[in-house]
């Protein structure tokens, strides 16, 4: 038996989030620091997963099976495939940052004490060790139910890391900001968690329909793949679209998709800004990532029936999120929606059934992590100085503080997808995946670039540019040293990543192909030029529009 | 009436009833009863620290009842335990399941298992129940959670002289045993008759149980008469029905009524001639036994008094009671549809099915206003009621197996709830309404996590017992046909979680009020009856795969 590498990735948080939880009330420093080391062991680990991790190799690595509880058919399973490697390390990467951004975050809470058990510090930071354990073990979950089980477990210190501790710059007070906090908290959790329990309707039928074809119910996930490739596993046609829709809900309601989106502004607005970065950037990757992996694998049939109504939300998400960004007020809420316009060009992605379009939406994953991390910390360093989070509260703070207006200026033109940085690419890549199949659909996703053009710079513009309209912005103080060491690498990243990606596509592609080949489908001729789908193909095709199978 | 004397003539007897002409005729010498004193040891040795309780009451000094009354009921329901361990470990449980004490009771894995975690149920409610550090020590002596004097009149002469004398009503333990006893009983009961008498026998100590209230007495005696009132009337139907069946198979033993329901023995007594085979006999005296069950378990539309006794008994009672009433109520439902009706599954499924439904949404929608934290979880515990029905529903070995494992998980979730909640406390006892427990995640984050795990496993949310059990339940009832009662489950589910969230809410996102309640520090007992339930909720939530499995080992009744 080989090391259990994923397992020890995901457990090394875990244990970390008890360790420091039980950092005594007096030492919260040693907590901070607790944190941060074991978040970039686990960084270490999840670096050395994505070396392990053979590209050409098997569909699912590191593979690790023991039973868990067999009455229920259920398997510890772990595994990944170049999407969940991928992802995986987008998480380890980012919780440090979220760590260091946060380092202050729960400082003001330790004056309320009331107990000597009261250690806001501690708990702070083991519940975002909690988390990232939770999501690690969802994109290694090659067990449908250790999935379901994690995927609705992490909603709860999630809940906590929300409703606890919350954006104390609230503009209507403490008491309304209070009160604003917990119920943001509470909407998030009844949304996910609804969704959470349409999908355990889903579960159970999953197990029903498997242990009728199959003798013996199961909820492996290369098992079932196996039985449906085979044509054991059968499904009559709607109980499949019952499941499929069952899942799919769960996972549109965590991504978000529109109209399910509803909860994203108001968690994201509420909580600090490591917390929101938390939310976009780690959790809610999760939903996407198990449309690509669950929905389409165990339901070809069905997510091809529904991919016309999935596109058409996705595309509403892709312009309502970026409409609403350009309307926003508020720095935060402004954020969330262009999160909401995001996520509906990866979900556009996962289903224009390409490639590119999986491809790109498996990367427009990692690259809006980053750069939505970049963007969402530096705001939040500027929203900490101010104590404001409207936009016509600041104005000319690059006179004053040059460092976080060019680095707020690089998040911002990440998140455009500014050509040279990493999102460009995986944007790029989405459009020509779904124009391809879908061209009406390319065509009107392409707004959303323009308006996310919009709704950055002028966000940029009355910010950071302009004459300095309040005095409490002239003593604003510039990026600290360890704001900086926060900011800097990502936006090294960025640059790196976007213009050199090739890694990052290299892992990605082979778990894509296999992801296609299980829901039958095939790239459209003629395939385009791009990365190392180069050549073969220069004689020219019809672009068969929308000639979906 | 003639043809009556007619046919009894005929038959040879004089005109009398053959229930005990047939006894006088069958000799001279009285037959003694064969009882396998071995297989039923476990009531009887509950029964009988029972009955010493009493005469410990009765003989003992006043100073010294606390502690012997203690010791007796521990001893006993842990010698108890260990009786129904060595019954499970000789196989009593799957082959050498057999009926025993002349048909009237069944040693089979169900009945094991149910005893099994009765009798936890019952050691943790004697811990609770035990508890003497909560209450402020009247005049020097410390008390517990019931009246000084029950029977002195609330408010007068009598009772003020009571609490002077620092009294505490010990016979709440002998009560306690005897109501063990009696749902020992009831799920092994292989007749109507013997399932009649233990109801009895464990509802008349509840009856009372819930009127000794030490504070709110008034409210706690209300509590009690309506409880005695409505359960005499659910008893009542319960008899009829027992009486109509009688009517229409010549028997009440539950064998003996599912050979005639499915045609394999005709029924030989000349006296029953006119009524016998009668369908309708067998559908509404099937409706009116089964009435009795569901008023037992809290199912709507027979949950009325939930609320009001699980608010107004003495709060170690209401937990006890709500954990282990359940048990033994769905035991003995299941062993009836199971035993008796499955021949008449056609008939009982559909009416199960409306009444799972209106249970789970009634009891998940009108949690969501209530104001009171006992209210809150006895409306908790109707849909949950709802969710075991589903279970029921199955009509397969899963579905036995699987509402065996609930009630397992379910009791210790419950016990330890209540539990936390004797601890809440502000000058007039506990502080039950919910506002009071604004902001107690501030003052005592360790109590209101301990709490949120509990609510968290009543929702339902993975890693806790209470997921384990419900993915059970529900996977139970998806494999028997019941697609729609399961998403009628999540539906209630998503709608239950709601009100538990808004209590999780309360107590660690607002802001405490100055005058609330504070936490009492409680003795060893109330905090190793927390701790067993913490423990349960978490070990059957990660690892419930051998509890699982007992309970699949368990899950064949014995005909």
């Amino acid at each position: 038996m080989s090391f259990p590498l994923l397992t020890v990735t995901a457990a090394l948080p875990a244990v970390g989030a008890v360790a420091t939880a039980a950092v005594p009330a007096a030492r919260r420093t040693a907590a901070k620091w607790l944190a941060l080391l074991v978040s970039l062991a686990t960084l270490v680990l999840a670096a050395v997963v994505l070396i392990r991790f053979d590209p050409g190799g098997a569909r699912y690595q590191l593979t690790e099976s023991h039973a868990w509880i067999p009455d229920f058919g259920v398997r510890y399973e772990l595994g990944v495939d170049g999407i969940g490697a991928a992802l995986m390390a987008l998480t380890a990467l980012l919780i440090p940052f979220v760590i260091g951004a946060g380092w202050h975050d729960a400082d003001d809470l330790e004056g309320e004490r009331a107990n000597r058990r009261w250690r806001p510090t501690q708990g702070f930071f083991a519940l975002i060790l909690a988390v990232e354990a939770m999501v690690l073990v969802s994109f290694a979950a090659t067990d449908v139910f250790l999935f379901y089980i994690f995927f609705e477990a992490m909603l709860i210190p999630m809940y906590f890391l929300i409703g606890g501790f919350g954006d104390r710059a609230h503009a209507a007070g403490e008491e309304e900001g209070a009160k604003q906090r917990s119920y943001a908290a509470v909407k998030f959790l009844l949304y996910n968690l609804a969704g959470g329990l349409v999908m355990l309707a889903a579960v159970i039928g999953l197990f029903v329909v498997s242990a009728d074809s199959l003798g013996q119910g199961t909820f492996s996930l290369p098992e079932l793949l196996k039985a449906r490739a085979s044509g054991d596993l059968a499904m009559a046609t709607s109980t499949e679209r019952w499941l499929f829709l069952g899942f799919f809900v769960a996972f549109a309601i965590k991504a978000p998709l529109w109209p399910l989106h509803t909860w994203l502004p108001n968690a994201m607005g509420e909580s600090t800004a490591p917390v929101a970065v938390l939310i976009t950037a780690v959790v809610d990757k999760v939903g996407t990532f198990a449309m690509l992996r669950f929905c389409l694998g165990l339901f070809p049939e069905a997510s091809s029936w529904a991919t016309p109504v999935v596109l058409s939300l996705a595309l509403v998400s892709v312009l309502y999120g970026a409409l609403l960004a350009v309307g926003q007020r508020d720095i935060k809420r402004l954020v969330a929606y262009a999160s909401i316009s995001h996520f509906g060009f990866i979900i556009l992605g996962v289903f224009a059934m390409t490639s590119q379009g999986q491809g790109g939406a498996t990367l427009y994953m990692v690259f809006h992590g980053i750069s939505t991390a970049a963007l969402m910390l530096v705001a939040g360093f500027l929203i900490s100085r101010r104590g404001s989070r409207l936009i016509a509260d600041y104005g000319g703070v690059q006179k004053v503080a040059p460092v976080l207006a060019g680095t707020f200026l690089i998040g911002g033109l990440a998140t455009l997808s500014l050509p040279g940085l990493a999102p460009f690419v995986s944007e790029f890549l989405v459009l020509v995946g779904t124009f391809s199949r879908y061209p009406v659909a390319g065509i009107i996703a392409t707004a959303g670039i323009i308006l996310a053009a919009l709704y950055v710079l002028v966000l940029v513009q009355r910010t950071m540019t302009g004459p300095i309209r309040r005095p409490e912005i002239e003593k604003m103080p510039d990026l600290k040293v360890r704001e900086v060491a926060v900011v800097a690498p990502l936006v090294a990243l960025l640059l790196f990543l976007g213009v050199f990606p090739k890694p990052l596509t290299e892992i990605v592609n082979p778990a894509v192909e296999h992801t296609l080949s299980d829901v039958q489908k095939k790239d459209p001729k003629p395939q385009h030029p791009v990365a190392e789908h180069a050549g073969s193909d220069d004689k020219p095709a019809g672009h068969g529009g929308g000639d979906h199978e | 009436m003639t043809g009556m004397i007619d046919v009894a003539s005929a038959g040879g007897t004089p005109g009398v009833h053959s229930l005990w002409t047939v006894a006088a005729g069958a000799g001279d010498k009285l037959q003694a009863p064969s009882i396998e004193y071995g297989k039923l040891s476990p009531t009887l040795i509950v029964l009988g620290a029972a009955a010493l309780g009493v005469l410990i009451d009765a003989f003992a000094p006043r100073r010294a009842r606390y502690g012997a009354q203690l010791f007796v009921a521990l001893v006993g329901l842990a010698a108890a335990f260990a009786a129904v361990i060595g019954l499970a470990a000789s196989g009593a449980g799957t082959t050498g399941a057999q009926i025993a004490g002349m048909g009237a009771l069944a040693v089979d894995g169900p009945a094991l298992f149910l005893q099994g975690t009765l009798l936890l149920v019952g050691i943790v409610g004697v811990f609770t129940f035990a508890e003497r550090k909560l209450e402020p020590s009247a005049h020097g002596s410390r008390v517990d959670s019931f009246a000084a004097q029950p029977a002195s009149v609330p408010g007068g002469e009598g009772e003020t002289q009571a609490v002077k004398a620092g009294w505490t009503t010990t016979e709440v333990f002998p009560l306690l045993m005897f109501a063990v006893g009696g749902m020992l009983l009831f799920p092994a009961a292989n007749d109507l008759l013997t399932l009649f008498i233990a109801l009895e026998v464990f509802s008349l100590p509840l009856y009372l149980l819930c009127a000794l209230a030490r504070r709110r007495r008034l409210l706690s005696q209300e509590a009690a008469v309506k409880y005695f009132l409505l359960g005499a009337f659910s008893s009542a139907f319960l008899l009829f029905g027992t009486a109509l069946l009688y009517g229409y198979a010549g028997t009440v033993s539950y064998s003996g009524i599912a050979r005639v329901v499915s045609g394999s023995d005709a029924i030989s007594d000349p006296v029953l001639a006119q009524t016998a085979g009668n369908d309708a006999l067998l559908l509404i005296g099937g409706a009116l036994v089964v009435m009795g069950l569901l008023f037992k378990v809290g199912a709507v539309p027979f949950h009325m008094w939930t609320p009001d006794v699980y608010q107004g008994a003495p709060t170690p009672v209401t937990g006890f009671m709500a954990a282990a009433t359940k048990v033994a109520a769905f035991g003995a439902l299941l062993r009836l549809l199971y035993v008796v009706l499955p021949g008449l599954r056609w008939d009982w499924r559909p009416v199960m099915w409306g009444v799972a439904i209106l249970t789970m949404l009634a009891g998940a929608v009108v949690a969501i206003t209530q104001t009171d934290i006992k209210r809150l979880l006895a409306y908790s515990s109707i849909a949950h009621a709802g969710f075991l029905l589903a279970g029921v529903i199955a009509t397969s070995k899963d579905g036995i197996s699987s509402v065996l494992f609930y009630l397992g998980a379910y009791s210790f979730v419950t016990l330890g709830a209540f539990a936390v909640v004797t601890l809440v406390r502000d000058a007039g006892g506990e502080a039950t309404h919910l506002s009071k427990w604004a902001g107690l995640g501030r003052r005592s984050p360790l109590l209101a996590a301990v709490f949120a795990v509990f609510l968290l496993a009543f929702a339902g949310i993975p890693l806790t017992s209470g997921f384990a059990g419900k993915f059970a339940v529900f996977k139970a009832a998806a494999e028997g046909g019941a697609g729609a009662l399961v998403v009628i489950g999540v539906l209630a589910s998503a709608i239950a979680a709601f009100f538990y969230l808004r209590v999780i809410v309360l107590m660690f996102f607002s802001e405490p009020q100055a005058d609330g309640p504070s936490v009492a520090v409680p003795s060893a007992m109330t905090t190793s009856a927390i701790a067993i339930g913490v423990v349960v909720t978490v070990v059957l939530g990660v690892a419930p795969q051998y509890f699982l499995d007992l309970a699949g080992h368990a899950g064949v009744f014995v005909r």
